[in-house]
Protein backbone atom coordinates (compact mmCIF):
# COMPACT_ATOMS: atom_id res chain seq x y z
CA UNK A 1 0.00 0.00 0.00
CA UNK A 2 2.92 2.52 1.03
CA UNK A 3 4.78 1.86 -2.03
CA UNK A 4 2.34 2.18 -4.13
CA UNK A 5 1.67 5.61 -2.65
CA UNK A 6 5.60 6.32 -2.72
CA UNK A 7 5.55 5.26 -6.66
CA UNK A 8 3.06 7.71 -7.11
CA UNK A 9 3.98 10.65 -5.82
CA UNK A 10 7.27 9.72 -7.54
CA UNK A 11 5.28 9.80 -10.49
CA UNK A 12 3.54 12.77 -9.86
CA UNK A 13 7.22 14.73 -9.27
CA UNK A 14 8.56 13.73 -12.66
CA UNK A 15 5.27 14.49 -14.28
CA UNK A 16 5.64 18.21 -12.97
CA UNK A 17 9.30 18.13 -13.79
CA UNK A 18 8.42 17.23 -17.06
CA UNK A 19 5.94 20.18 -17.19
CA UNK A 20 7.55 23.14 -15.87
CA UNK A 21 10.73 21.71 -18.27
CA UNK A 22 9.00 22.13 -21.52
CA UNK A 23 6.83 25.17 -20.40
CA UNK A 24 10.02 27.06 -19.36
CA UNK A 25 11.52 25.59 -22.67
CA UNK A 26 8.44 26.87 -25.41
CA UNK A 27 9.16 30.33 -23.32
CA UNK A 28 12.67 30.51 -24.17
CA UNK A 29 12.09 28.65 -27.43
CA UNK A 30 9.00 30.70 -28.71
CA UNK A 31 11.01 34.48 -29.36
CA UNK A 32 13.53 32.61 -31.80
CA UNK A 33 10.74 30.88 -33.26
CA UNK A 34 8.74 34.08 -33.55
CA UNK A 35 11.82 35.48 -35.25
CA UNK A 36 12.00 32.98 -38.00
CA UNK A 37 8.31 32.82 -38.89
CA UNK A 38 8.10 36.85 -39.16
CA UNK A 39 11.70 37.16 -40.82
CA UNK A 40 9.16 35.37 -43.99
CA UNK A 41 6.19 37.40 -43.57
CA UNK A 42 5.37 40.48 -45.77
CA UNK A 43 4.47 43.40 -44.00
CA UNK A 44 1.22 43.45 -44.37
CA UNK A 45 1.26 40.12 -43.46
CA UNK A 46 2.97 40.55 -40.17
CA UNK A 47 0.56 43.40 -39.37
CA UNK A 48 -2.70 41.23 -39.48
CA UNK A 49 -5.17 41.23 -37.01
CA UNK A 50 -5.98 38.39 -35.88
CA UNK A 51 -2.38 37.51 -36.41
CA UNK A 52 -1.19 34.83 -38.86
CA UNK A 53 0.58 32.01 -37.68
CA UNK A 54 2.77 30.86 -40.29
CA UNK A 55 4.08 33.13 -43.39
CA UNK A 56 1.80 32.02 -46.82
CA UNK A 57 4.57 31.50 -48.13
CA UNK A 58 8.40 31.59 -47.88
CA UNK A 59 10.35 34.34 -48.98
CA UNK A 60 13.62 35.61 -48.80
CA UNK A 61 12.73 39.09 -50.08
CA UNK A 62 13.24 40.56 -46.34
CA UNK A 63 16.55 38.81 -46.23
CA UNK A 64 17.28 40.39 -49.88
CA UNK A 65 16.27 43.60 -48.29
CA UNK A 66 18.23 43.55 -44.70
CA UNK A 67 21.39 42.42 -46.82
CA UNK A 68 20.99 45.52 -49.00
CA UNK A 69 20.76 48.33 -46.73
CA UNK A 70 23.21 46.51 -44.33
CA UNK A 71 27.24 45.50 -45.38
CA UNK A 72 26.28 42.11 -43.44
CA UNK A 73 29.66 40.37 -45.72
CA UNK A 74 31.83 43.14 -43.80
CA UNK A 75 29.74 43.10 -40.81
CA UNK A 76 30.64 39.00 -40.35
CA UNK A 77 34.36 40.01 -41.25
CA UNK A 78 34.81 42.60 -38.99
CA UNK A 79 33.06 40.58 -36.18
CA UNK A 80 34.95 37.46 -37.03
CA UNK A 81 38.35 39.25 -37.18
CA UNK A 82 37.58 40.72 -33.97
CA UNK A 83 36.97 37.73 -32.46
CA UNK A 84 40.00 35.93 -33.75
CA UNK A 85 42.41 38.40 -32.71
CA UNK A 86 40.58 39.08 -29.30
CA UNK A 87 41.03 35.09 -28.67
CA UNK A 88 44.32 35.01 -29.66
CA UNK A 89 45.58 37.72 -27.96
CA UNK A 90 44.18 36.68 -24.80
CA UNK A 91 44.99 33.13 -24.42
CA UNK A 92 48.68 33.34 -25.76
CA UNK A 93 49.11 36.68 -23.03
CA UNK A 94 46.98 35.50 -20.38
CA UNK A 95 48.36 32.14 -20.62
CA UNK A 96 51.88 33.82 -20.41
CA UNK A 97 51.03 35.85 -17.68
CA UNK A 98 49.23 33.03 -15.96
CA UNK A 99 51.80 30.96 -15.54
CA UNK A 100 54.54 32.96 -14.40
CA UNK A 101 52.02 34.53 -11.57
CA UNK A 102 51.23 30.33 -10.48
CA UNK A 103 54.28 29.11 -10.98
CA UNK A 104 57.47 31.82 -10.73
CA UNK A 105 58.69 33.69 -8.32
CA UNK A 106 59.73 37.04 -9.36
CA UNK A 107 59.35 40.50 -7.41
CA UNK A 108 56.80 42.77 -7.04
CA UNK A 109 54.56 39.57 -8.19
CA UNK A 110 51.94 40.47 -5.63
CA UNK A 111 52.06 44.31 -6.64
CA UNK A 112 51.70 43.00 -10.42
CA UNK A 113 49.05 40.63 -9.79
CA UNK A 114 46.77 43.02 -7.50
CA UNK A 115 46.46 45.19 -11.27
CA UNK A 116 45.15 42.20 -12.96
CA UNK A 117 42.60 42.00 -9.78
CA UNK A 118 41.32 46.21 -9.49
CA UNK A 119 41.11 46.03 -13.32
CA UNK A 120 38.65 42.35 -13.22
CA UNK A 121 36.58 44.43 -10.61
CA UNK A 122 35.88 47.84 -12.40
CA UNK A 123 33.94 48.14 -14.91
CA UNK A 124 34.97 48.25 -18.36
CA UNK A 125 32.63 51.82 -19.00
CA UNK A 126 35.39 53.23 -16.48
CA UNK A 127 38.35 53.50 -19.25
CA UNK A 128 35.90 53.61 -22.34
CA UNK A 129 36.32 57.50 -22.86
CA UNK A 130 39.99 57.70 -22.47
CA UNK A 131 40.35 54.42 -24.88
CA UNK A 132 37.99 55.81 -27.66
CA UNK A 133 40.46 59.29 -27.08
CA UNK A 134 43.20 57.10 -27.87
CA UNK A 135 42.44 55.19 -30.62
CA UNK A 136 41.74 57.96 -32.18
CA UNK A 137 44.69 59.75 -31.36
CA UNK A 138 46.28 57.08 -33.17
CA UNK A 139 44.17 57.73 -36.18
CA UNK A 140 42.86 54.37 -35.80
CA UNK A 141 38.96 54.64 -35.39
CA UNK A 142 37.03 52.72 -37.94
CA UNK A 143 39.60 50.00 -37.93
CA UNK A 144 39.77 46.21 -37.23
CA UNK A 145 42.42 47.57 -34.80
CA UNK A 146 39.75 49.60 -32.83
CA UNK A 147 37.72 46.73 -32.24
CA UNK A 148 39.99 44.55 -30.92
CA UNK A 149 41.97 47.38 -28.74
CA UNK A 150 40.36 46.70 -25.29
CA UNK A 151 40.64 43.32 -25.41
CA UNK A 152 44.23 42.71 -26.08
CA UNK A 153 44.90 41.87 -23.11
CA UNK A 154 42.53 40.06 -20.57
CA UNK A 155 42.82 40.60 -16.42
CA UNK A 156 39.81 38.25 -16.81
CA UNK A 157 42.11 35.38 -18.37
CA UNK A 158 45.07 35.91 -16.88
CA UNK A 159 42.94 35.54 -13.43
CA UNK A 160 41.53 32.50 -14.34
CA UNK A 161 44.01 30.64 -16.19
CA UNK A 162 46.53 31.08 -12.99
CA UNK A 163 44.25 28.85 -11.43
CA UNK A 164 44.27 26.61 -13.95
CA UNK A 165 47.79 26.60 -13.68
CA UNK A 166 47.50 26.33 -9.78
CA UNK A 167 45.80 23.09 -10.36
CA UNK A 168 48.71 21.73 -11.53
CA UNK A 169 51.22 19.99 -8.89
CA UNK A 170 54.70 21.48 -9.20
CA UNK A 171 56.56 18.55 -9.33
CA UNK A 172 55.24 17.76 -12.97
CA UNK A 173 57.35 21.43 -13.61
CA UNK A 174 59.86 20.30 -11.93
CA UNK A 175 60.52 16.91 -13.17
CA UNK A 176 60.82 18.87 -16.62
CA UNK A 177 63.43 20.92 -15.23
CA UNK A 178 65.64 18.39 -14.05
CA UNK A 179 64.91 16.71 -17.90
CA UNK A 180 66.95 20.13 -19.25
CA UNK A 181 64.00 22.09 -19.99
CA UNK A 182 63.94 25.48 -19.44
CA UNK A 183 61.33 28.11 -18.18
CA UNK A 184 60.09 28.55 -21.67
CA UNK A 185 59.66 24.87 -22.94
CA UNK A 186 58.61 23.68 -19.48
CA UNK A 187 55.86 26.29 -20.29
CA UNK A 188 54.54 25.55 -23.90
CA UNK A 189 55.61 21.92 -23.89
CA UNK A 190 54.55 20.33 -20.88
CA UNK A 191 52.50 23.04 -18.45
CA UNK A 192 49.94 24.77 -21.46
CA UNK A 193 48.74 21.53 -23.14
CA UNK A 194 47.52 20.75 -19.53
CA UNK A 195 45.73 23.84 -19.49
CA UNK A 196 43.68 22.79 -22.22
CA UNK A 197 39.82 22.36 -21.10
CA UNK A 198 40.29 26.23 -19.54
CA UNK A 199 42.07 27.19 -22.58
CA UNK A 200 39.09 26.44 -24.03
CA UNK A 201 36.54 27.72 -21.75
CA UNK A 202 38.73 31.44 -22.40
CA UNK A 203 38.21 31.01 -26.09
CA UNK A 204 34.32 30.47 -26.00
CA UNK A 205 33.89 33.19 -23.22
CA UNK A 206 36.22 36.02 -25.07
CA UNK A 207 34.41 35.09 -28.41
CA UNK A 208 30.52 35.59 -26.69
CA UNK A 209 31.27 38.74 -24.96
CA UNK A 210 33.33 40.02 -27.58
CA UNK A 211 30.19 39.31 -29.83
CA UNK A 212 28.00 40.66 -27.64
CA UNK A 213 29.67 43.77 -26.67
CA UNK A 214 27.57 46.69 -28.29
CA UNK A 215 28.95 49.98 -26.61
CA UNK A 216 32.14 49.58 -27.74
CA UNK A 217 32.33 49.00 -31.30
CA UNK A 218 29.67 51.79 -31.55
CA UNK A 219 31.54 54.25 -29.88
CA UNK A 220 34.56 53.63 -31.83
CA UNK A 221 33.34 52.27 -35.49
CA UNK A 222 30.98 54.88 -36.73
CA UNK A 223 31.57 53.38 -40.66
CA UNK A 224 28.63 51.24 -41.20
CA UNK A 225 31.67 49.50 -43.50
CA UNK A 226 33.49 48.82 -40.24
CA UNK A 227 30.58 47.75 -37.66
CA UNK A 228 29.84 44.13 -35.74
CA UNK A 229 26.93 42.66 -36.28
CA UNK A 230 25.91 44.27 -33.07
CA UNK A 231 26.47 47.58 -33.95
CA UNK A 232 25.21 47.25 -37.08
CA UNK A 233 21.95 45.70 -35.99
CA UNK A 234 21.49 48.30 -34.04
CA UNK A 235 21.54 50.62 -37.07
CA UNK A 236 19.33 48.63 -38.70
CA UNK A 237 16.51 49.35 -36.03
CA UNK A 238 16.12 53.12 -37.12
CA UNK A 239 16.47 52.28 -40.42
CA UNK A 240 13.19 50.25 -40.40
CA UNK A 241 11.49 50.85 -37.15
CA UNK A 242 8.25 49.26 -38.16
CA UNK A 243 9.41 46.84 -41.04
CA UNK A 244 9.41 44.20 -38.11
CA UNK A 245 9.92 41.32 -41.06
CA UNK A 246 13.26 43.27 -42.37
CA UNK A 247 13.87 43.50 -38.59
CA UNK A 248 13.81 40.13 -37.77
CA UNK A 249 16.00 38.77 -41.18
CA UNK A 250 18.82 41.36 -40.27
CA UNK A 251 18.81 39.80 -36.58
CA UNK A 252 18.54 36.21 -37.60
CA UNK A 253 21.51 36.87 -40.28
CA UNK A 254 23.29 38.15 -37.16
CA UNK A 255 22.81 35.49 -35.07
CA UNK A 256 22.74 32.55 -37.20
CA UNK A 257 26.96 32.40 -37.18
CA UNK A 258 27.02 31.65 -33.28
CA UNK A 259 23.79 29.57 -33.13
CA UNK A 260 25.22 27.28 -35.45
CA UNK A 261 28.43 27.12 -33.45
CA UNK A 262 26.33 26.53 -30.30
CA UNK A 263 24.52 23.61 -32.02
CA UNK A 264 27.72 21.80 -32.82
CA UNK A 265 29.80 22.97 -29.54
CA UNK A 266 27.14 22.79 -26.87
CA UNK A 267 29.14 21.50 -24.26
CA UNK A 268 32.20 23.51 -24.86
CA UNK A 269 29.66 26.38 -24.82
CA UNK A 270 27.90 25.74 -21.50
CA UNK A 271 30.79 24.01 -19.61
CA UNK A 272 32.95 26.88 -20.96
CA UNK A 273 30.79 29.80 -19.48
CA UNK A 274 30.23 27.78 -16.57
CA UNK A 275 33.87 27.49 -15.75
CA UNK A 276 34.51 31.10 -16.59
CA UNK A 277 31.55 31.72 -14.34
CA UNK A 278 32.12 34.35 -11.30
CA UNK A 279 32.41 36.93 -14.20
CA UNK B 1 78.47 24.76 -0.49
CA UNK B 2 78.81 28.73 -0.86
CA UNK B 3 79.33 27.02 -5.00
CA UNK B 4 75.75 25.69 -4.70
CA UNK B 5 74.20 28.87 -3.18
CA UNK B 6 75.57 31.18 -6.39
CA UNK B 7 74.34 28.58 -8.63
CA UNK B 8 70.59 28.42 -7.37
CA UNK B 9 70.74 32.17 -7.16
CA UNK B 10 71.84 32.20 -10.79
CA UNK B 11 68.44 29.83 -11.22
CA UNK B 12 66.60 31.96 -9.30
CA UNK B 13 67.82 35.49 -11.40
CA UNK B 14 66.75 33.40 -14.57
CA UNK B 15 63.73 32.25 -12.85
CA UNK B 16 62.97 35.90 -12.14
CA UNK B 17 63.77 37.18 -15.55
CA UNK B 18 61.49 34.88 -17.24
CA UNK B 19 58.50 36.01 -14.61
CA UNK B 20 58.93 39.57 -15.79
CA UNK B 21 59.01 38.87 -19.59
CA UNK B 22 56.16 36.63 -19.09
CA UNK B 23 53.95 39.01 -17.46
CA UNK B 24 55.59 41.93 -19.53
CA UNK B 25 52.82 42.04 -22.23
CA UNK B 26 49.56 41.51 -19.84
CA UNK B 27 50.90 43.97 -17.64
CA UNK B 28 52.01 46.46 -20.38
CA UNK B 29 48.94 46.51 -21.52
CA UNK B 30 46.89 46.72 -18.35
CA UNK B 31 48.66 49.75 -17.61
CA UNK B 32 48.30 51.15 -21.08
CA UNK B 33 44.63 50.15 -21.56
CA UNK B 34 43.14 50.17 -17.78
CA UNK B 35 45.15 52.01 -15.14
CA UNK B 36 46.27 55.18 -16.91
CA UNK B 37 42.34 55.23 -18.60
CA UNK B 38 41.30 54.85 -14.95
CA UNK B 39 43.62 58.06 -13.79
CA UNK B 40 42.22 60.20 -17.19
CA UNK B 41 38.50 58.95 -16.23
CA UNK B 42 38.58 60.13 -12.46
CA UNK B 43 40.80 63.35 -13.89
CA UNK B 44 38.35 63.91 -16.26
CA UNK B 45 35.28 64.19 -13.96
CA UNK B 46 37.01 67.24 -12.77
CA UNK B 47 37.17 68.77 -16.21
CA UNK B 48 34.95 70.17 -18.45
CA UNK B 49 35.55 68.74 -22.35
CA UNK B 50 35.95 71.14 -24.65
CA UNK B 51 36.37 69.08 -27.44
CA UNK B 52 38.97 67.08 -29.44
CA UNK B 53 40.29 65.36 -26.13
CA UNK B 54 41.19 68.40 -24.60
CA UNK B 55 39.87 69.49 -21.06
CA UNK B 56 39.50 72.29 -18.37
CA UNK B 57 39.97 71.88 -14.80
CA UNK B 58 36.84 72.87 -12.75
CA UNK B 59 36.59 71.21 -9.29
CA UNK B 60 33.13 69.56 -8.51
CA UNK B 61 31.40 71.50 -10.70
CA UNK B 62 30.38 68.00 -12.91
CA UNK B 63 29.30 66.54 -9.62
CA UNK B 64 27.49 69.65 -8.57
CA UNK B 65 25.67 69.95 -11.88
CA UNK B 66 24.85 65.77 -11.38
CA UNK B 67 23.52 65.91 -8.11
CA UNK B 68 21.20 68.76 -9.36
CA UNK B 69 20.18 67.48 -12.43
CA UNK B 70 16.68 65.31 -12.02
CA UNK B 71 17.44 63.30 -15.24
CA UNK B 72 20.41 61.95 -12.89
CA UNK B 73 18.41 61.10 -10.33
CA UNK B 74 15.81 59.38 -12.19
CA UNK B 75 18.86 57.32 -14.29
CA UNK B 76 19.85 56.42 -10.83
CA UNK B 77 16.39 54.90 -9.41
CA UNK B 78 15.81 53.61 -12.62
CA UNK B 79 19.15 51.73 -12.33
CA UNK B 80 18.34 50.57 -8.87
CA UNK B 81 14.61 49.58 -9.53
CA UNK B 82 15.90 47.99 -12.51
CA UNK B 83 18.00 45.90 -10.03
CA UNK B 84 14.59 45.40 -8.07
CA UNK B 85 12.71 43.90 -10.59
CA UNK B 86 15.31 41.58 -12.02
CA UNK B 87 17.69 40.12 -9.43
CA UNK B 88 15.40 38.57 -6.98
CA UNK B 89 13.03 36.87 -9.70
CA UNK B 90 15.65 36.04 -11.58
CA UNK B 91 17.58 34.11 -8.99
CA UNK B 92 14.57 32.06 -7.89
CA UNK B 93 13.81 31.10 -11.64
CA UNK B 94 17.65 29.88 -12.41
CA UNK B 95 17.21 28.17 -9.06
CA UNK B 96 13.80 26.47 -9.93
CA UNK B 97 15.12 25.73 -13.40
CA UNK B 98 18.85 23.82 -11.55
CA UNK B 99 16.84 22.22 -9.33
CA UNK B 100 14.45 20.80 -12.28
CA UNK B 101 17.02 20.10 -14.34
CA UNK B 102 18.90 18.49 -11.19
CA UNK B 103 16.54 15.95 -11.33
CA UNK B 104 16.18 12.07 -12.91
CA UNK B 105 15.00 13.48 -16.18
CA UNK B 106 15.68 12.55 -19.68
CA UNK B 107 16.52 14.65 -22.25
CA UNK B 108 18.91 17.12 -19.37
CA UNK B 109 20.83 18.01 -22.07
CA UNK B 110 18.50 19.24 -24.68
CA UNK B 111 16.93 21.43 -21.84
CA UNK B 112 20.01 22.73 -20.66
CA UNK B 113 20.87 23.82 -24.29
CA UNK B 114 17.61 25.47 -24.53
CA UNK B 115 17.63 27.61 -21.52
CA UNK B 116 21.10 28.65 -22.23
CA UNK B 117 20.60 29.34 -26.13
CA UNK B 118 19.72 33.35 -24.98
CA UNK B 119 22.88 33.76 -23.77
CA UNK B 120 25.11 32.97 -27.04
CA UNK B 121 22.62 35.61 -29.12
CA UNK B 122 24.15 39.35 -29.51
CA UNK B 123 21.61 41.15 -26.95
CA UNK B 124 20.84 43.38 -29.91
CA UNK B 125 19.59 40.66 -32.05
CA UNK B 126 17.56 38.92 -29.09
CA UNK B 127 15.95 42.39 -28.01
CA UNK B 128 14.43 42.97 -31.49
CA UNK B 129 12.61 40.31 -31.41
CA UNK B 130 11.26 41.00 -27.84
CA UNK B 131 10.71 44.71 -29.39
CA UNK B 132 8.73 43.21 -32.06
CA UNK B 133 6.70 40.14 -29.52
CA UNK B 134 6.28 43.57 -27.55
CA UNK B 135 4.83 45.97 -30.09
CA UNK B 136 1.89 47.84 -29.12
CA UNK B 137 -0.39 46.82 -31.88
CA UNK B 138 0.84 44.32 -34.12
CA UNK B 139 2.74 42.58 -31.44
CA UNK B 140 2.03 38.71 -30.49
CA UNK B 141 1.43 39.49 -26.68
CA UNK B 142 -1.14 41.67 -26.50
CA UNK B 143 -3.17 39.85 -29.16
CA UNK B 144 -2.59 36.82 -27.43
CA UNK B 145 -3.93 38.09 -24.02
CA UNK B 146 -6.40 40.87 -25.92
CA UNK B 147 -4.74 43.92 -24.32
CA UNK B 148 -3.71 47.03 -25.47
CA UNK B 149 -0.76 48.22 -23.35
CA UNK B 150 1.86 49.75 -24.82
CA UNK B 151 5.10 48.30 -23.62
CA UNK B 152 7.69 49.99 -25.26
CA UNK B 153 6.15 53.54 -25.10
CA UNK B 154 4.21 53.57 -21.58
CA UNK B 155 6.55 55.23 -19.16
CA UNK B 156 4.94 52.91 -16.39
CA UNK B 157 5.13 49.87 -18.07
CA UNK B 158 8.46 49.99 -19.97
CA UNK B 159 10.74 48.73 -17.65
CA UNK B 160 8.54 45.88 -16.51
CA UNK B 161 9.23 45.11 -20.59
CA UNK B 162 12.58 45.32 -20.31
CA UNK B 163 13.26 43.44 -17.15
CA UNK B 164 11.37 40.43 -18.82
CA UNK B 165 13.70 40.52 -21.16
CA UNK B 166 17.14 40.72 -18.50
CA UNK B 167 15.30 37.99 -17.02
CA UNK B 168 14.39 35.75 -20.24
CA UNK B 169 17.98 36.32 -21.32
CA UNK B 170 20.02 35.78 -17.81
CA UNK B 171 18.04 32.50 -16.74
CA UNK B 172 20.18 29.69 -18.64
CA UNK B 173 23.09 31.05 -17.55
CA UNK B 174 22.52 31.50 -13.57
CA UNK B 175 20.62 28.06 -14.11
CA UNK B 176 24.37 26.43 -15.24
CA UNK B 177 25.93 28.08 -12.46
CA UNK B 178 23.47 26.55 -10.07
CA UNK B 179 23.21 23.12 -11.33
CA UNK B 180 27.08 23.30 -10.89
CA UNK B 181 26.46 23.89 -7.33
CA UNK B 182 23.85 21.85 -6.71
CA UNK B 183 25.82 18.57 -8.29
CA UNK B 184 28.22 18.83 -5.97
CA UNK B 185 26.04 17.89 -2.78
CA UNK B 186 26.77 14.53 -1.88
CA UNK B 187 22.95 12.23 -2.14
CA UNK B 188 24.34 10.53 1.17
CA UNK B 189 22.59 13.86 2.74
CA UNK B 190 19.36 13.59 0.91
CA UNK B 191 19.41 9.44 1.81
CA UNK B 192 20.46 10.33 5.61
CA UNK B 193 17.44 12.74 5.37
CA UNK B 194 14.96 10.87 4.37
CA UNK B 195 15.54 7.62 6.49
CA UNK B 196 15.34 10.12 9.07
CA UNK B 197 11.49 10.76 7.06
CA UNK B 198 12.19 14.62 6.33
CA UNK B 199 10.11 15.69 3.36
CA UNK B 200 11.03 17.46 0.10
CA UNK B 201 10.19 20.53 1.58
CA UNK B 202 12.10 19.91 4.91
CA UNK B 203 14.99 18.71 2.61
CA UNK B 204 15.33 21.46 0.45
CA UNK B 205 14.88 23.80 3.63
CA UNK B 206 17.88 22.21 5.20
CA UNK B 207 20.13 20.56 3.07
CA UNK B 208 19.49 22.03 -0.39
CA UNK B 209 20.04 25.79 0.66
CA UNK B 210 22.28 25.41 2.65
CA UNK B 211 24.51 23.77 0.57
CA UNK B 212 23.68 25.57 -2.36
CA UNK B 213 24.01 29.04 -0.76
CA UNK B 214 27.58 29.90 -1.61
CA UNK B 215 26.97 29.51 -5.83
CA UNK B 216 23.98 31.42 -4.60
CA UNK B 217 26.41 34.42 -3.65
CA UNK B 218 28.38 34.28 -6.26
CA UNK B 219 25.55 34.41 -9.19
CA UNK B 220 23.72 37.38 -6.67
CA UNK B 221 27.07 39.19 -6.76
CA UNK B 222 27.44 38.76 -10.59
CA UNK B 223 24.07 39.61 -11.34
CA UNK B 224 23.94 42.55 -9.46
CA UNK B 225 27.19 44.42 -11.00
CA UNK B 226 25.67 43.12 -14.68
CA UNK B 227 22.43 44.93 -14.22
CA UNK B 228 23.89 47.92 -12.23
CA UNK B 229 25.93 48.76 -15.51
CA UNK B 230 23.16 47.49 -17.68
CA UNK B 231 23.01 49.26 -21.16
CA UNK B 232 23.01 47.36 -24.39
CA UNK B 233 19.53 45.67 -23.44
CA UNK B 234 17.53 48.78 -22.83
CA UNK B 235 19.35 50.78 -25.99
CA UNK B 236 17.93 48.31 -28.17
CA UNK B 237 14.71 48.04 -26.48
CA UNK B 238 14.23 52.01 -26.11
CA UNK B 239 16.08 54.58 -28.58
CA UNK B 240 16.57 57.90 -27.52
CA UNK B 241 13.76 59.54 -29.47
CA UNK B 242 11.32 57.15 -27.76
CA UNK B 243 8.70 59.60 -25.33
CA UNK B 244 9.31 56.92 -22.18
CA UNK B 245 13.20 57.28 -22.61
CA UNK B 246 13.62 59.08 -18.75
CA UNK B 247 11.35 56.34 -17.09
CA UNK B 248 13.89 53.60 -18.39
CA UNK B 249 17.36 55.22 -18.77
CA UNK B 250 19.65 53.43 -17.06
CA UNK B 251 23.69 55.46 -15.64
CA UNK B 252 25.47 53.47 -18.22
CA UNK B 253 22.50 54.46 -21.06
CA UNK B 254 22.87 58.45 -20.19
CA UNK B 255 26.41 57.86 -19.80
CA UNK B 256 26.28 56.70 -23.05
CA UNK B 257 24.15 59.81 -24.18
CA UNK B 258 26.26 62.76 -22.11
CA UNK B 259 29.69 61.04 -23.24
CA UNK B 260 29.20 60.01 -26.67
CA UNK B 261 25.83 61.78 -28.38
CA UNK B 262 26.37 65.22 -26.61
CA UNK B 263 29.66 65.27 -26.10
CA UNK B 264 29.88 66.24 -22.55
CA UNK B 265 33.02 63.42 -21.58
CA UNK B 266 33.42 65.42 -17.92
CA UNK B 267 30.42 65.18 -16.98
CA UNK B 268 30.10 61.72 -18.43
CA UNK B 269 33.13 60.47 -16.65
CA UNK B 270 31.77 62.10 -13.16
CA UNK B 271 28.68 60.03 -14.26
CA UNK B 272 30.89 56.31 -14.49
CA UNK B 273 32.73 57.44 -11.32
CA UNK B 274 29.37 57.22 -9.25
CA UNK B 275 28.02 54.56 -10.56
CA UNK B 276 31.47 52.40 -9.69
CA UNK B 277 31.06 54.16 -6.23
CA UNK B 278 27.70 52.90 -6.35
CA UNK B 279 28.74 49.25 -7.47
CA UNK B 280 31.28 49.31 -4.98
CA UNK B 281 29.01 49.89 -2.06
CA UNK B 282 26.44 47.29 -2.92
CA UNK B 283 29.19 44.96 -3.26
CA UNK B 284 30.83 45.25 -0.35
CA UNK B 285 27.15 45.25 1.56
CA UNK B 286 26.51 41.87 0.35
CA UNK B 287 29.89 40.51 1.22
CA UNK B 288 28.98 41.98 5.29
CA UNK B 289 25.47 40.62 4.31
CA UNK B 290 26.74 37.20 3.26
CA UNK B 291 27.50 36.09 6.82
CA UNK B 292 23.98 35.69 7.71
CA UNK B 293 22.80 33.15 5.46
CA UNK B 294 25.73 32.21 2.99
CA UNK B 295 26.97 28.42 4.89
CA UNK B 296 30.67 27.87 4.01
CA UNK B 297 31.14 25.11 6.25
CA UNK B 298 31.15 21.50 5.26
Amino acid sequence: MKATSLGQSKRTSTFLTYFFLILGSVVMIFPFVWMVLTSSKTVSESMQIPPSIFPAQLILDNFVEAVKSLPFLNMYINTGLMILFRVVCAVAFSSMAGYAFAKLKFKGKNLLFSIVLVQMMLPSQIFIIPQYQMVAKLGMANTIFALVFPGIVSAFGTFFLRQAYMGIPNEIGEAAYLDGCNQWQTFTKIMFPLTSSSVAALCVFTAVFAYSDLMWPLVVNSDLNMMTLSSGLATLRGQFSTNFPVLMAGSLLAMLPMVVLYMFFQRQFIEGVAMTGGK
Amino acid sequence: MRKKAIRLSAAARREQNWGWFMVGPTIAGLLILNVWPFIQTLYASFCEHLGFGHYKFIGFENYVNMFQDPDFWKATWNTAYFCILTVPVGLFLSLLVAILLNAKIKGKGFFRSVFFLPMICAPAAVTMVWRWIFNSEYGILNQIFGTHISWITDSKVVMIACAIVAIWSAIGYDAVLLLAGLQNISKSYYEAASIDGAGKVTQFFRITLPMVSPTLFVVLIMRLMASMKVYDLIYMMVEDTNPALTSVQSLMYLFYRESFVAGSRGYGSAIVIWTVLLIGIVTIIQFVGQKKWVNYEI
